[in-house]
């Protein structure tokens, strides 16, 4: 187990075929589908309800005609666990660059700055999960999870974003970005 | 505020099991995840695919046995596609997705870091600004929650051996175009720079 822990990487296939089992136990054991996003959206509607409650009321209200209310649930835990199994698994493996905070391929574009390139995370990941909560779902709520349900809002999701993330990443880096990767 | 406690442990032992294959996966990674979009690497849509055949195998054998329910979300046009494009924009310029990002963090990425306290913000002002955003996620058709199954027809089951069946076929054909090995020395530069 040791040794296939301080491996760096396993085969893609192994992978997928891990997560795939892991949504089967998710279902069987807690009835719920992997998902990452929602968790966020507790937190900080938690957050703005102890601090600006007015601002939270209209969501607040929302929740619970739906029967359900922010709270620290089996999602939020799933989260907490993520960081935790991957903080494990790069330990055991030495998979850490602990002083990279620019990526090659960004650096590339858009030199080695490290507030542009944190500029750059914030924003992207505030953009990301602004739209994954209108889509009620991310990577792993819609296209993993939904997808295997065969829901059709997480087929619609998946191509959609695939394609606008192509789009992006091709305005951004180019053709020439490709080297970089 | 809590679960019970055996779901918060349930949770965590999930959490920690994805998070472990979202690191060996090697796309807790900026240069993996627009590797994928730059359409150079391909693991990311490979360990996705085989995610989703055999997810959608053992979930609708286990829905069909009655051993566990579906969990979708409404197909709401306005919400699945505006959504999905600030996603999609999102994720290429952060580079991570959100699962991927908290990974990232565990493996030390302080810009990964910086990235997830956008996302907190970014799901705060989803909440602040709910009741604007409203008319706009009901301005397109909403079908429903409906899946594929159910709109098109056929039986689950047979969807899900016809899912596995194209997805094998198609994971085949990819493995000669993009072979592993090739993404995986990719990955040798990654970690020595």
């Amino acid at each position: 187990m040791r040794n296939v822990l301080s491996m760096k990487s396993w085969s893609p296939y192994v992978v997928g075929t891990g997560i795939g089992i892991l949504s089967w136990f998710s279902f069987v054991s807690a009835d719920h589908p992997i998902g990452i996003t929602t968790a966020f959206e507790y937190t900080s509607a938690l957050a703005e309800k102890a601090a600006v409650p007015e601002v939270a009321e209209p969501y607040l209200a929302d929740q619970a005609e739906k029967n359900r209310r922010p709270k620290i649930d089996w999602e939020w835990m799933l989260v907490v666990g993520v960081f935790l199994g991957a903080y494990a698994s790069s330990k055991l493996s030495g998979d850490r660059v602990p002083d990279e905070h620019v990526p090659p391929l960004w650096r590339w574009r858009f030199g080695d700055s490290t507030a542009m390139r944190y500029l750059g995370a914030f924003a992207g990941g505030f953009l990301m999960m602004f739209g994954a909560r209108i889509a009620q779902g991310c990577t792993s709520g819609h296209v993993i999870s939904g997808t295997l349900q065969l829901a059709l809002a997480s087929w619609i999701f998946a191509p959609t974003i695939f394609i606008v993330g192509i789009a992006t990443a091709f305005l951004i880096y180019g053709k020439e970005g490709r080297a970089h990767v | 505020m809590f679960d019970e406690p055996n779901k918060l442990v349930l949770g965590l032992v999930t959490g920690i099991l994805f998070g472990i294959l979202l690191q060996k996966g090697q796309v807790a990674k900026f240069q993996k995840i627009i590797g994928q979009f730059l359409l150079t690497d391909w693991t990311a849509l490979k360990i996705m695919v085989t995610a989703i055949a055999v997810g959608t195998f053992g979930v609708n054998l286990l829905i069909a046995g009655g051993e566990a329910s579906l969990h979708i979300q409404t197909t709401a046009l306005a919400r699945v596609l505006i959504g999905g494009l600030f996603f999609g924009v999102g994720l290429v310029i952060f580079g991570l997705c959100p699962g991927t990002s908290v990974a990232a963090c565990g493996e030390g990425k302080r810009d990964a870091l910086v990235g997830v306290i956008g996302m907190l913000f970014g799901a705060g002002t989803y909440v602040a600004v709910f009741s604007t955003l409203e008319p706009m996620m009901n301005s397109m058709a909403d079908y429903g929650k409906v899946t594929l199954p159910e709109v098109i027809g056929g039986a689950p089951l047979l969807w899900a051996l016809g899912l596995a069946g194209v997805s094998a076929g198609a994971l085949v054909v990819l493995e000669r175009l993009h072979p592993h090995a090739l993404d995986a020395s990719r990955e040798k530069v990654d970690i020595s720079r």
